[in-house]
């Protein structure tokens, strides 16, 4: 992809530009003859940085590499926060922490794709609810981590269920919901504490009967506005999307030509933010025939989508979502609670993956993320019974190194592979079994939580001085 | 093994169609009985006329009865989702399909949930074949703290699958219920006790149409029974200080059939719970402060309650229309928190069958109700499914419009017939 001028004064962001290398063409800032209007990519920034780490190796444990490799009584090496190595046999370095992980099992850190914890926060009272910005069929302009309460007591319960890193995002009462972003699973005063490094924005679009019911039947009215019906939703994208051609097509003129800048239009700099790659489309879409049809719109205005999400019918064209090459996040069954969710499998999940898609199990849910790992046991088994054998070292990409191409930041966490970010599980037994669990929890190498230890279980601070007091023993 | 099943499975199906069970036996089984027999290896379960007829290790069933080798799977008392709303929704979203509650109706105590019943709704086969073979039905609140009265039914699918049509009465004691009833919990009190005088003073107090307190005439003559201990009440409530008034309320009238559902700060009370002999109906994935009634709420929850002494059964309560069928996941996680693997048995099989005084359900003894379970792996793993159901004595079919499903779209080609043409 091409690097735009007006692109050049924030820190790294971009999938495509980052570590590329790849200068701005200054040049032509230079013939424009005054000096760039830039545009703020990264006005939020992250502070997270790794919490303090030890030398730590973990000794013979049955090893998920995440990508499809499994090690019986293997040893994994972090040093620096980083996966250092993984083998049969790794001899102690100098100073190390070793680990006795005989019995146990070792995976990367799970990674949730689809959350809305913190903007949608425990306790679920009013005040809580930011998850949706419903007061427009199009909020591409709103961000989901301007809604985020880091203090929400759902996060340590996650992180207890192995979860490294997760994506918060807006709601799917609009056509466009707004920016969603990734987070490490660390506890933090602030979101940007929180926020991941480097990781690129995403941008939360919902097909199906939740923009029209918000929207079209909306406050009691008839009609009650745009859209009404799922042409209304389709027409509503496609309008948006001309918009946003039309606006980068002024700051790419600028670029070339200087003059005077383009108006800014916070909710078409996201949309832009997607034609030009830098945007990762998120879509909740539970039917076959409506991804079908998102998946040429896409094409229309020249974009991918990252993944569908809820995808309850991805089975049905799992075919056309490999050749297309996006990925579906999938509950293991849930179903029935509304019509597009009526025609639920429990094989959807070893289907998608069968047919050679991208199949990731999400949550969407502050108990479900406590226990991805159990989802991912049902589909594997439910697909097993119907004849789809998958082993569980191939079945675990649907909870790391999945969802982190979705969200494009697999080149930094979501397998153990040497270089990569220490977001690793301990687990007390095979995490495909219903009695397992997180035993330890490393986040960049620091260990962030282990079972049974006090001093190793955050609690938030709404919890401090009520019952129980973040009692997750 | 596997080919065993297969076989047995066909042979029990045909069964199906039969007017009444036939005598069969399971061999070979791994049974958890829920009695003191504890769990049998190697045992033969004698079923005969819907009825377990006999069980034991040692016990031969007579002769000419058909054998079905389970082949050292386990085998359990069909599950009793002890809080559910399967059969009375199909789309949660769509109302035209969604009998669980009537916002504008003006009755309350004398909603009958059993009224929109289906058998024939698809979340039926859906639940069933997960095994689960008794689902105790709520009305949900819709205008009133009291939602109306629950029914016990199997899930055969079959028209006269209703087990006890009035098991119970439901009432919401927590914030719902505060709520409908005019804003605060001394509103929700005030309103139950008014219900209390009415069903008790009915008719008397009602000479004119609008003598009740609290209560239509309808709904204090359907509070009767309940009130007088004839019937169970299952009250909603998660706060320790409300669960503590539905203990006052036991302790003011011993004679009340009470149990609640929710008690997320059970725990906190535990103690008092099994003094006052009063069971729960818990979520073992409730873990988050989702509420303010729910502060003290951990995973912790079930295994402290048992612990106390508390009579303790285990629902899944998220989706309670569509996914009852995961108490086995909620019973599992249960057990990874502390809770011993029969207890968790109990809490899916004994202890709801007490809650709803179902006479022969939920033990495999001599005797009672042939509702089975036949298991391809440890029951509470999610891993595992069932191969063989039996409500009754009849065994089951294992097929759901989601198993249809899965079979028209498992392989994609089109290249002769469009997908629609395969079923």
């Amino acid at each position: 992809m091409r690097a735009l001028p007006y692109l050049l004064a924030s820190t790294c962001l971009l999938l495509a530009g980052c570590g590329s290398g790849e200068t701005p063409d200054s040049e032509t800032e230079a013939d424009a003859g005054t000096e760039a209007v830039d545009i703020n990519r990264n006005p939020f920034p992250s502070t997270y940085t790794p919490y303090p780490s030890q030398t730590t190796l973990i000794k013979d444990a049955t090893v998920l590499d995440g990508i499809g490799g499994e090690i019986l009584g293997g040893d994994v090496l972090l040093v620096d926060g980083a996966v250092a190595e993984v083998a049969e046999e790794i001899a102690a370095p100098d100073g190390a922490t070793i680990i006795n992980a005989d019995g146990k099992w070792v995976t990367p850190g799970i990674i949730d794709n689809h959350s809305h914890l913190g903007v949608y926060p425990s306790p679920s009272v009013s005040a809580h609810g930011d998850g949706n910005e419903i007061s427009g069929a199009v909020t591409a302009e709103v961000w989901a981590e301007h809604g985020i309460w880091p203090q929400d007591p759902g996060f340590p319960r996650a992180l207890a269920g192995g979860v490294t890193s997760m994506q918060i995002l807006p709601g799917s009462a609009n056509l466009f919901g707004g920016r969603g972003v990734t987070l490490k699973n660390v506890p933090a005063r602030t979101m940007q504490g929180m926020k991941f490094p480097d990781a690129p924005y995403t941008l939360k679009m919902a097909c199906g009967e939740n923009p029209k019911r918000v929207y079209g039947y909306g406050g009691g009215r008839f009609p009650g506005g745009a859209p009404y019906s799922r042409m209304g939703n389709v027409a509503g994208y496609r309008m948006a999307w001309a918009k946003a051609v039309e606006y980068k097509r002024k700051w790419d003129k600028y670029a070339e030509d200087g003059g005077d800048p383009p108006t800014r239009d916070l909710e078409l700099d996201t949309l832009m933010g997607v034609l030009n790659g830098e945007i990762l489309v998120h879509m909740h879409c539970y039917r076959a025939d409506e991804m079908a049809l998102i998946m040429d719109m896409s094409e229309e205005f020249g974009y991918k989508v990252a993944s569908f999400h809820h995808a309850v019918e991805s089975y049905k064209i799992a075919d056309k979502l490999a050749e297309y090459g996006t990925c579906s996040a999938m509950w293991a069954d849930w179903w029935g609670f509304k019509m597009e969710a009526y025609d639920g499998v429990r094989e959807n999940i070893p289907m998608v993956h069968n047919a050679g898609a991208c199949a990731i199990v999400h949550s969407d849910s502050d108990i479900g993320i406590q226990r991805l790992n159990q989802e991912a046991a049902k589909a594997l088994s439910d697909g097993r019974r119907a004849g789809i054998d998958i082993s569980k070292a191939d079945a675990w990409q649907w909870l790391s190194a999945n969802p982190a191409k979705s969200l494009g930041i697999f080149d930094q966490t979501g397998s153990l592979e040497a270089g990569k970010a220490a977001d690793v599980v301990i687990w007390s037994g095979d995490p495909f079994s219903v009695y397992s669990q997180a035993e330890q929890v490393f986040i960049d190498g620091a260990l962030m939580y282990e079972r049974g230890s006090d001093a190793l279980t955050p609690v938030m601070d709404f919890e401090l001085g009520q019952p129980g007091e973040g009692d997750l023993k | 093994m596997i080919r065993t099943l297969l076989l047995s499975t066909a042979a029990a199906l045909s069964l199906v169609a039969s007017a009444a069970a036939q005598n069969v036996a399971l061999v070979n089984a791994k049974v958890w009985t829920g009695t003191d027999a504890g769990t049998l290896e190697n045992a033969t379960i004698y079923i005969s006329n819907g009825n377990v007829e006999g069980i034991g290790v040692n016990f031969a069933p007579p002769s000419g009865t058909q054998l079905i080798d389970v082949g050292g799977n386990w085998v359990t008392p069909g599950i009793i989702a002890p809080f559910s709303r399967v059969g009375t929704v199909e789309v949660g979203a769509e109302d035209s399909t969604n009998d669980t509650s009537a916002s504008r109706s003006p009755f309350s105590v004398a909603l009958r949930a059993v009224d929109g019943f289906n058998p024939a709704a698809t979340p039926v086969d859906v639940t069933r074949i997960e095994g689960v073979t008794r689902i105790a039905v709520a009305p949900a609140n819709g205008g009133s703290l009291i939602a109306g009265q629950g029914f016990i039914a199997d899930t055969s699918g079959a028209a006269d699958s209703v087990t006890d049509a009035r098991a119970f009465v439901y009432v919401d004691l927590g914030e719902g219920g505060a709520g409908l009833a005019g804003g605060s919990r001394p509103a929700a009190w005030s309103f139950l006790r008014g219900a209390f005088a009415d069903a008790r003073g009915y008719p008397a107090r009602f000479m004119t149409h609008n003598d009740g307190d609290a209560l239509t005439r309808a709904d204090a003559q359907a509070f009767g029974p309940a009130v007088r201990g004839q019937q169970l009440i299952l009250v909603s409530a998660h706060r320790a200080s409300d669960l503590r008034l539905v203990m006052d309320l036991k302790m003011e009238n011993p004679n009340l059939n009470l149990a609640i559902v929710g008690a997320d700060e059970g725990w906190m009370v535990a103690d008092e719970l099994a003094a006052t002999g009063i069971s729960v109906i818990v979520d073992p994935f409730s873990n988050l402060p989702a509420s303010f009634a729910q502060l003290g709420a951990t995973s912790r929850n079930a295994e402290r309650l048992i612990e106390a002494g508390v009579p303790t059964a285990f629902a899944h309560l998220g989706n309670s229309g569509h996914q009852s069928r995961l108490v086995f996941q909620s019973a599992g996680n249960a057990v990874a928190n502390g809770v011993s693997f029969d207890d968790a048995m109990a809490a899916m099989t004994t202890v709801p069958a007490a809650i709803f005084d179902l006479q022969g359900l939920g033990t495999i003894e001599r005797g009672n109700v042939a509702d089975l379970v036949v298991w391809d792996g440890d029951p509470l793993e999610v891993t595992s499914a069932p191969t063989s159901i039996f409500i009754d004595g009849i065994a089951q079919s294992l097929e759901s419009r989601q198993t249809k499903l899965r079979d028209r779209y498992l392989d994609l080609d089109e290249s002769e017939k469009p997908l629609a043409y395969k079923r």
